[in-house]
Formats: C-alpha cells, structure tokens, sequence
C-alpha cells in the first residue's frame, strides 16, 4: 500500500511551489489514473514516489516504510520512451538490463526479457534495437522492461502521450491486461480524461498548481473494458462530463456522480486506511 | 552491368587525382629543378628506399621494418595511453562537478599549450629516445580524447540516468552500460582527431636526435640532398595518415552503429 501524507514539494528551496499538502492513499493492486491541467505537478508527484527527488515535506510510505531513494520493487514507464530506451543495447538487453540485481544468471535474464516482450506482443523484436521500432512498439518495450522487473507498484507518466491515437488505445488495452494478470498496483498520470476514466479503477483529480487533490472518484464500471463498448456506456460519459469538469476548476456536484458510485473519494480512503498493513 | 556501373563511380571519382598527377609529372619535368622532382623519381625513391624488399618479408626492405616499427610503435603506445588516460579522467572529471570545476581552467591552460614547444623539456627530463618520443606524443594527444570524454559524459541524456537508477542499475554498471556509451560517439570523435595529431607529433620528435623512424628517414635525406628520398618520405607520411582514418572510420562506423542508426532516423 501507498501512503502519502502533506506531500509538499518546491523546487529550488523557497522557489516555486509545485505540491502543496498533497494526500493519498492506495491499497495494492488498484490502478489509479491521476488527471490534472498540465503542469499541474502530475509529473512531480510521480518523481517523488520513484524517489527520484526528495520532496520539501511529507511523508510517503511504501508498505509501511518510508520512501527515501528508489524503492526496491518500482519500476516506471516515462512518456519519452526514445530516451528512456537505450539505443546502444538491443531490445531485449534493454529489457534484461534492471535483471542483473534480481540475482538471476544470465540466461534467466533473456529468458524473462523474452517472456516480458512476448506478453507485450513483441515476440520477434529482440534482437532489433529500439530505434529500429515504430514509437508504439518502442512504449511497449518500455512496458516490457516494467513488467519483466516484476514490481509491486507501476508508475507511468503520460505514457501514451507521443504515441497516436490507435496505437494509445492498443496500449491502454495492454496496461488494463497486464493489470488483470499480474496485479500490480499502477499509478497512471495522464492529461487525457477519457484515458483516466477508461483505464482507471479510480481517477484522482488533481488542483491547478501547487497541486494537492482536488476530487477523488472511483470508477464504477465493468473490469473488463472494450474501447467501443465501454465508452458508450452512460456511465463512462457521465464520469468522463465529471472529470472534465472538475480538471477545469469546478467543484464537486453531488448530484452528478456516477451510478454506482460512492459520493466521495474520502470513504475510499477511509476504506483502505482501515485495511491492516501488509 | 553492376561491375560497369562500379567502374563507372570509379571512374568519376577519381580522374581529378588522375589529371593531378599527369600535370604534376608534366610541370616537374618541363622545369626540371632539384627540389621539385617528378612523382615518378618520388615512386621510385619510395620504392627503393621501403619496398624493395624480399617477397619473403612482404617486399619489406631492412630500412623498412625498421622505420615503421619505430615510428608506428612510438605512435601507437603514445597514442593508447593517452586514449586510455583521457577517457579514465576525463570520466572521473566529467561525473564530479567539484572536480569539473576545479580541473577545466586547468584543462583549459595544458590544452592551449602547443605540444611541440615542450619537446625541449621533454629532452632534458627524458633524454633523446623512445621515452621522450612517445611521451610527447602522448601529452599532445590526449587533450581532445579528455575533453571530448568530459564533455560527453557530462552531456549523457538525464531520463537515461533516471531510469539506470529507477531500476537498480549500481554504480559501475551504470558508468560501464551506460554513460560511457552514451559518451561513446564524443570519445570517439576525441581518439580520431587524437590520431591524426599523434602523427604530426610522431614526425616532429623523430626530427631531434633520433636514428630510425621516418621522420629522422626524412631529416637525413633532406641533409645528404637526396630530395625524391625526403619526398617519398613526405608521401608515406601522408598515405599512412589517410590510411589511419579510414581504418578508424570504419571501425567507429562498425562499434556506434546505433548511433548513426538512431541519427539517420531522427532527421
């Protein structure tokens, strides 16, 4: 479980306010889809829970223990995957590369790097390297990578941002798949508020910047999401005429949330804080 | 038709240096003055003096294997060392900024220092000989691989360093995987013009005190007055420059394919 509390971040000391007493709490296996205006602090928020950067104040925790540095069982899918990837190492190098301190010899480590590329649908890239790849094929190695690592938490930052609109819905396709097989906890930051209700179990609101959150929303629809289907859904419209709304700066109607739908984000909090830690 | 069309590409290429050649050979005759001999009497002192040689040692003459050997052996350890320090400092400059700040004024200063004007002290502290030969070499050289390395370390892409430490990538294997590759196309471009001076500098210590090499070939043969000899040594000097890039080139375009993959894909 993820636990962040009064996260606040500025960068340069005093300088700009990016996060401003930020809380969040995610049980494991949830896949969160976090929204907000770009430059919202979306990006930062990520990078705080990589332990990528030391925030000004707050606390996280992952499963009970604090973040300080990268934890151990993270792994994150960035939105530029062309210099995310190294295009010196093959794909499957590429995809082998985080294995090494997994204590795994070397054939186990291009056997799962093997395994990983084929459950993304990359079965005979291996040996290409990643410039050789389209954009979505690269992202899908990037996911690859993710996977083949086998975290407990998942982050990704935009990560069909530069990709087109066809290869992004084969990719939300993947990311909801593998999030039904392996059941990772995934934290998905994305500007798109279709993206966020289709993908997520739960969309996160976040306030123009310095970003805390602004409406916490569970997402009542069918685990099992078909991009025509499920976004005719008059659920899913209404949900998505919600969010849109709110990632505007407009408040909260209660009269407008979703069927099925608990009335606020804070009884799902509630919900998991009473869950005992693992 | 494939061998026609090859000939063809040939053909265009290289009637300049043809037409080059034949007026050389035509002006030098007509005017007929020592110090300008035609390229045919350079051919043939080049001949003569290198490659007369037995079958049995590659047509090798004695003077040969030993003019080569100590010129190429002085040029290459020179030119290793320096390559092997630049790289190793300028790594260990490149990823520390304290140093990085403390060392470039520095770097800046021993750069700009003409490498031959401290041949003289090289004498004196090394003594006329293969030490001071190769030291100088190696002292002009590995500024363009050290800077060249610093800089492109330093300049490794930063979401590639992020994502190293989001997935555990320790130290070492960080520098081994992936900024010195990242580097690698700067360093690269660092060793090659580092060759090309450790030739030039090759030549310049062998011009002091020194009894074999093609450089003192050269100085001899200008003091006795055989001028196609000291011209068939300028020739050689220029030929195996030449040769030098394009074996690197190719090897750098063999080592960074994905370099020059991933460029001519982003443009």
């Amino acid at each position: 479980m993820l636990q962040i509390t009064g996260l606040t971040h500025s960068y340069g000391g005093d300088g700009l306010k990016v996060l401003d007493g930020l809380d969040l709490t995610v049980p494991d296996g949830q896949l969160v889809s976090i929204v907000g205006p770009s430059g919202c602090g979306k990006s930062t928020l990520l990078r705080c829970i990589a332990g990528l950067i030391q925030p000004t104040g707050g606390r996280l925790t992952l499963d009970g223990r604090p973040i300080n540095g990268v934890p151990d069982d993270l792994a994150v899918v960035f939105q530029d995957y062309s210099r995310s990837l190294f295009p010196w190492l093959s794909v499957r190098d590429n995809v082998a590369l985080p294995l090494r301190r997994r204590g795994k010899s070397r054939s186990e480590r291009r056997a799962a790097a093997e395994e990983a590329l084929e459950s993304v649908g990359l079965h005979d890239a291996g040996r290409k390297y990643p410039w050789q790849l389209s954009g979505g094929m690269q992202q899908r190695v990037s996911i690859a990578r993710a996977l083949a690592y086998r975290p407990s938490l998942l982050l990704m930052d935009e990560p069909f941002g530069s990709v087109d609109a066809q290869t992004r819905e084969d990719l939300e396709d993947l990311v909801l798949q593998v999030h039904r097989t392996e059941k990772m906890t995934i934290l998905l930051v994305t500007h798109d508020i279709d993206e966020s209700v289709y993908v997520g179990d739960r969309v996160v609101v976040l306030n123009r910047s310095p970003a805390r959150v602004h409406a916490d929303l569970p997402v009542g629809l069918p685990s099992v999401r078909d991009q025509i289907d499920t976004r005719g859904l008059p659920e899913f419209v209404q949900l998505r005429a919600e969010v849109g709304r709110l990632v505007r700066g407009g408040a909260r109607v209660p009269g407008a949330a979703p069927v099925g739908a608990q009335p606020a984000g804070v009884a799902e909090a509630k919900g998991a804080g009473a869950k005992p830690a693992p | 038709m494939r061998i026609l069309k090859a000939l063809r590409g040939f053909v265009e290429r290289a009637w300049l240096v043809a037409l080059v050649f034949v007026l050389w050979e035509v002006v030098t005759r007509a005017v007929n003055e020592t110090y300008f001999p035609p390229p045919t009497r350079i051919a043939q002192a080049l001949h003569e003096l290198w490659f007369s040689g037995p079958a049995s040692s590659l047509f090798l003459t004695e003077n040969a294997t030993d003019d080569f050997s100590t010129s190429l052996t002085h040029l290459f350890i020179g030119w290793g060392a320096a390559g092997a320090a630049g790289v190793v400092l300028g790594a260990a400059i490149g990823r520390s900024q304290v140093l990085y700040d403390m060392a470039s004024p520095v770097l800046e200063f021993l750069r700009a220092v003409p490498p031959p004007t401290l041949l003289p002290f090289f004498i004196i502290v090394f003594q006329l000989g293969s030490t001071m030969q190769i030291v100088t070499i190696a002292f002009g050289v590995v500024w363009p691989v050290l800077l060249n390395t610093c800089d492109g370390v330093r300049t490794v892409e930063s979401l590639q360093l992020e994502t190293a430490r989001v997935f555990g990538v320790g130290r070492f294997r960080r520098l081994v995987t992936i900024i010195l590759p990242g580097a690698a196309p700067k360093i690269f471009a660092g060793l090659r013009v580092a060759l090309s001076f450790a030739l030039i500098l090759m030549v310049i210590s062998e011009l002091f005190g020194s009894t074999a090499g093609i450089g003192s070939e050269l100085l001899g043969a200008q003091r006795s007055f055989e001028l196609p000899r000291m011209w068939a040594g300028i020739v050689m000097l220029g030929i195996l420059g030449f040769v030098f890039n394009a074996v690197f080139m190719l090897l750098e375009r063999r080592l960074l394919a994905w370099h020059i993959g991933a460029q001519r894909l982003a443009t």
